[in-house]
């Protein structure tokens, strides 16, 4: 295939083409077609995203797939977008998760079905315009954009408190990137009017405004990772999503903040970075052992997945402030992972909601009893998301304490109490809903996974273990992006 | 012979799959022939490479790379030596035993096919642990076992009691590791890489590298590894204070008892530690606190077998006593003899083990052996096996247990590191310690009267054969293993396997010494342990064979002592309010004050009142009375013309 094939354009507009489709079927008569619209859209999002990795060129360390054309001449914005070895992995994970949630909304969700498989579709789009954006306007205008699905999402098909927590969430993420605006509107300036990513990532910088940089750009970033203590927004959104929402929301939409770090904080503000690195390392720590404590206590069990989603992101934007490549490719594995896990994890409270409408955990127990494949697949994720060895779970972490170790014996002694605190958490939370006599009457009729809900978790479930037991594919194409990114990052721009 | 390597990790891997996710279509039978027979493929397969390492073929390659970070590779590998070889026998050995005996021991059971499937796993984690020849895989294997253990805990998940263990038992060992994996953290960094050989030819580099971890503290690098991986072998080995787990875990079926919790899974730490004898033997300060901890499991677990009633728990805290002896063996610088006690006791005490399944069975899944007593005339073959198990167990020359702990003993007596005096004594106590509770074991259960009712009275029968041949088959090396030490432990037989400092001489005395296993028994009856274990022996027979009443009346008498024993110590107490407790007040109290009110409350919601308030008093501006705009402008028109007209 020749590369001047708008592949990326496709990858981004496809999916909103058909999330515009089902829009137009229009009412819940034609809920049917809408879903089949949707499901279709979505797995041509992948097999379209597939080219991405097979034509993929690992050794290269610039943009791939390119395509660059004008857009407002007067401001020099244009429509510039390509990938790298960072980007591209969010991409397919993306383009992977979109189909999921589609299939877990089938039969769950009764009204407005087609607006409701529209949005995850327009969002999947929009996410992949993120991710591909090369220039600073375009990024803002797909970055804000992505919040209005999501704001829709939880607000309409969400629960009982749903309003107080989409306000929140948009509030929230929304009044963080307005200093990114700002940011950009600074870089434009000194950059002498350019909005090209790659512009700013050489543009020499004296500190203060550098620090000032970072600092608009933290806000940003930490509110969607999110990292303590910005993070207040993520519990409530999460209990109050939808399956599907949150689904999306841990698995895509807490990456951008990760990506965001990467493609803006470090490469242009290299020596902020360096010098705000212990802040940003104690910030981390606190979500890894805080939030771990924090999630341990929690009697709802998304709330508690949500407390583990950020105790696991704290390793991302630690292995960042690391500078060093097991840190940086360990948080990026530990990304892409988290993607899968918590994604699995949120289906699977899914699953058990849908019979039983709780989400508490004391209504539960002994649903090995009744849902012994479900509790096997459980199990797996459960143990993944503890971070055990041969699950995806492992990698990020186990390189990032590797990493960390280099900087100081007590940070990884903190970064490594994950492996109690995930432990006891996941753990507890799984022995007290599966294991044990059936809890009562309403546990006796649960009936086991449907088919649909099978095919679901088992693709997670060979994704979590083909990456655990060989994640070599996954550091193979980011090695050459991560490699000069680091080289960049540790050379002052001074 | 390398695809021989891959075929004893990944046949029982194979056979896990199929029973585990086929189970149900293939049914019972099915199950229990393709695991046992895939399990056996491992065994041969194992038995082919150990007289090929014999003849010296030793491997040390990589089977993939599993992740390139940086300019580190991490690679999955195998290192077959002496050490692993023997390992690997040892370990396929005893669990196409225990596959075998499970035909039997959960023939009623509805998670038959689980059951199978689980303990062929285990055996694929333990062959990737002990196959190693690189710390992450190593540690793979280890969390592997820690989870097919926490399965098989909780396999009867309907127990409360079961569910808690297990949980219990993931918890601890994950402290454990936690110490395990800062030390490989801290390997990587220094040797910046992870496999064994390249660690083992530069740990020399690094003896005089130190780090601060406390301000104005300095320690050795090599001493901070060598603690930190031992707290790992500490959890899984089950080493006071990270013994807690294992008692509890007698919570599972009785075949992973031997399998996991006795004869493999639980002596992953001595492996570990023998190992990586090239670090171990460069810090002498880790090497004391490895005799101390041993010492410290070993005399104090030992005496709460003494009061046990439940004859699973007897057998768990003998392990845990008998784990002790072989850490004492690591810290004395006796790799071998503790590896060589490593293999005796997976023989002897996975015949107790079986052999008391044998009696659960029999006395339908009664454990309590108050109510046991006379069972030697309704089951010679459990009666007899267990018999020579217990003879092993307690010392007794000639079986294999004596051999491997007169040496461990002998070794300590030797060594002249700080502590050794200590361990030395708590060994030697603790052989009077063993005796009297195995034997307190036999009489109870099977000399003497019937105690159980009229009912399983009845019943009482030997089991079936399934049950009965593992028995016999694991008696045999039982008796006979011992006879090799004159190879495994004085001869060169680990020589490039494990690595001994000149100045840890222990077990070099003893080979000038060693005369051959005639005379080192005949030897022995001029030495303590072995009169420690006759009196030990002479006491069990003394009280609870020919006078029965008399330990209810000490027990009275010793009222604290029985209550401080049979109460563990009351460490479960301590570290259930504590650790449990604490972290649990903890956690709450950052939830409550950190979360909700202060960030959220005070931040968060308090700037969206501020918002609030400030739009509520600019909002009185806008009153829309066209007069109090008129009136604004009035005023506002006054004040300019002041100031213009100044």
């Amino acid at each position: 295939m020749s590369f001047d094939f708008p592949l990326l354009s496709l990858i981004i507009w496809l999916p909103i083409l058909f999330g515009v489709a089902v829009f137009a079927t229009g009412h819940d008569r034609n809920a049917q077609l809408a879903r089949y619209i949707a499901l279709a859209g979505s797995i041509l999002g992948f097999m379209v995203a597939l080219p991405l990795y097979t034509q993929f060129n690992v050794a290269s360390t610039a943009m791939q797939f390119v395509e660059n054309y004008v857009w407002f001449e007067r401001f020099n914005v244009n429509y510039h977008i390509g990938v790298d070895g960072i980007s591209m992995p969010l991409i397919l994970l993306n383009c992977l998760i979109t189909p999921l949630v589609v299939i877990a909304g089938w039969e769950v969700i009764k009204e407005r079905v087609s607006q409701y498989m529209g949005a995850f579709l327009v969002m999947s789009g929009i996410v992949n315009g993120v991710f591909s954006s090369l220039d600073a306007m375009l990024f803002y205008v797909f970055w804000e954009a992505s919040l209005i699905p999501m704001f829709l999402i939880i607000g309409i098909w969400g629960g009982p408190n749903r309003v107080y927590a989409a306000i929140k969430f948009f509030l929230y993420t929304l009044l963080g990137s307005l200093l990114m605006l700002v940011a950009f509107i600074y870089l434009y300036k000194t950059s002498g009017g350019s909005f090209s990513i790659q512009d700013y990532h050489q543009l020499a910088i004296p500190l203060t405004p550098q620090i000032l940089i970072f600092i608009a750009f933290l806000l940003a970033f930490a509110v969607k990772v999110p990292m303590w203590p910005v993070h207040t927004w993520l519990p409530d959104a999460h209990v109050e999503a939808p399956t599907g929402g949150s689904v999306v929301l841990a698995a895509i939409l807490l990456k951008l903040g990760g990506y965001g770090f990467l493609r803006f904080s470090l490469p242009i503000a290299p020596d902020a970075s360096h010098y705000l690195a212990d802040m940003m390392i104690v910030l981390s720590l606190i979500a890894v052992v805080y939030i771990g404590l924090i999630a341990l206590m929690q009697a709802d069990m998304k709330k508690l997945i949500a407390y583990s989603s950020v105790a696991h992101m704290g390793f991302v934007t630690l292995g960042f402030f690391l500078f060093d490549a097991y840190g940086v490719e360990g948080a990026m594995v530990q990304m892409i992972s988290h993607g899968f896990i918590s994604g699995a994890m949120f289906l699977c409270v899914g699953v058990l909601y849908d019979r039983m409408h709780s989400r508490q955990i004391a209504d539960y127990g002994g649903v090995v009893n009744k849902m012994p494949i479900f509790a096997a697949f459980f199990m797996l994720f459960a143990m993944a998301n503890a971070g055990l060895p041969g699950t995806s779970g492992f990698v990020g972490e186990f390189m990032v304490i590797m990493s960390t170790m280099k900087i100081s014996f007590w940070y990884a002694f903190f970064a490594a109490l994950t492996l109690i605190l995930g432990a006891a958490y996941t753990l507890w939370m799984y022995k007290r809903v599966i294991f044990g006599q059936v809890a009562n009457s309403a546990v006796e009729e649960l009936q086991d996974i449907s088919k649909r809900e099978f095919v679901l978790l088992a693709i997670l479930a060979i994704l979590v273990l083909w990456f655990g037991v060989y994640p070599f594919p996954l550091t193979e194409v980011m090695h050459a992006t991560v490699d000069q990114l680091l080289v960049h990052v540790n050379s002052s721009k001074l | 012979m390398q695809s021989l390597y891959l075929l004893v990790p990944l046949a029982p891997l194979l056979g896990a799959i199929i029973a585990g996710l086929f189970g149900r279509r293939i049914g019972r039978v099915w199950s229990h022939r393709i695991t046992i027979a895939l399990v056996s493929v491992s065994l041969l397969a194992s038995i082919v490479i150990f007289f090929d390492v014999l003849k010296g073929n030793v491997f040390n390659g990589t089977v993939y790379t599993w992740l390139v970070s940086g300019d580190t590779r991490f690679e999955v590998g195998f290192l077959i030596d002496q050490l692993s070889a023997l390992m690997m026998i040892v370990v396929s050995l005893v669990s196409l035993m225990v596959h075998v005996y499970t035909i039997g021991y959960m023939h009623n059971d509805p998670g038959y096919q689980r059951f199978f499937s689980y303990i062929s796993l285990f055996t694929f984690s333990m062959m990737m642990l002990v196959m190693s020849n690189n710390f992450l895989q190593l540690f793979f294997g280890w969390e592997a076992v820690g989870l097919v253990s926490y399965l098989l805990i909780g396999f009867w998940y309907t127990r409360p009691t079961a569910i808690y263990a297990n949980m219990k038992a993931f918890l601890v060992n994950r402290v454990g590791d936690f110490g395990f994996l800062l030390g490989i953290a801290l390997i990587l960094f220094h040797f910046e890489s992870l496999d064994y050989r390249f660690v083992f030819e530069h740990a020399s580099d690094i003896t005089d590298k130190k780090i601060e971890l406390i301000p104005g503290v300095e320690w050795l690098v090599i001493t901070v590894i060598c603690i930190l991986l031992f707290i790992g072998a500490m959890g899984k080995s089950a080493q006071f204070p990270l013994h807690v787990w294992l008692p509890d875990s007698m919570e599972g079926p009785t075949p992973i008892s031997a399998l996991i919790h006795a004869a493999t899974m639980v002596t992953a730490g001595i492996f570990m530690v023998a190992r990586m004898s090239p670090l171990f033997e460069l810090s002498d300060t880790a090497l004391s606190v490895i005799l101390v901890i041993g010492g410290i499991t070993t005399l104090f677990m030992a005496l709460i077998a003494v009061v046990q009633t439940d004859i699973k728990r007897v057998v768990a805290y003998s392990t845990l006593s008998q784990l002790g002896y072989m850490t004492v063996a690591l810290g004395a610088s006796a790799y071998s003899a503790a590896v060589f006690h490593l293999m005796t006791h997976a023989f002897f005490k996975a015949v107790l083990f079986l052999g008391a399944g044998s009696v659960i069975i029999a006395m339908h899944h009664e454990q309590n052996m108050q109510k046991m007593g006379g069972l030697k005339q309704y089951m010679p073959i459990t009666y007899w096996t267990m018999f020579i198990a217990a003879l092993a167990s307690s010392g007794v020359p000639g079986f294999s247990g004596f051999f491997s702990k007169d040496a461990i003993i002998e070794a300590v007596h030797f060594a002249n590191i700080p502590g050794a005096e200590f361990a030395y004594f708590c060994v030697l106590t603790t052989v009077f310690v063993t005796a009297l509770y195995t034997f307190r074991l036999i009489f109870m259960t099977f000399h003497g009267q019937p105690r159980m009712d009229s009912h399983t009275k009845e019943h009482l029968h030997e089991s079936p054969w399934v049950v009965t041949l593992p028995l016999v088959v694991l008696a045999i090396p039982t008796v006979i293993s011992g006879w090799f030490i004159g190879s495994i432990v004085f001869g060169d037989y680990f020589a490039n396997a494990i690595y001994i400092a000149s100045a840890h001489d222990a077990i070099e005395k003893l080979r000038v010494e060693f005369t051959g296993i005639g005379g080192m028994m005949i030897h022995a009856l001029s030495t303590a342990p072995f009169w420690l274990s006759v009196a030990g022996i002479f006491t069990a027979w003394f009280l609870y064979s020919a006078r029965t009443e008399i330990p209810e009346k000490i027990k009275y008498m010793l009222y604290p002592l029985y209550q401080l024993l049979d109460r563990k110590y009351y460490i479960d107490e301590l570290y259930s309010w504590l650790f449990a407790g604490g972290t649990r007040t903890l956690g709450n109290t950052l939830w409550k004050y950190g979360d909700i009110k202060l960030i959220d409350g005070f931040f968060v919601n308090g700037a969206a009142r501020i918002v609030a308030f400030t739009a509520s008093m600019v909002r009185r501006f806008q009153t829309g009375y066209i007069y109090h705009y008129a009136f604004t402008m009035i005023v506002g028109i006054f004040v300019i013309l002041t100031l213009w007209l100044k």
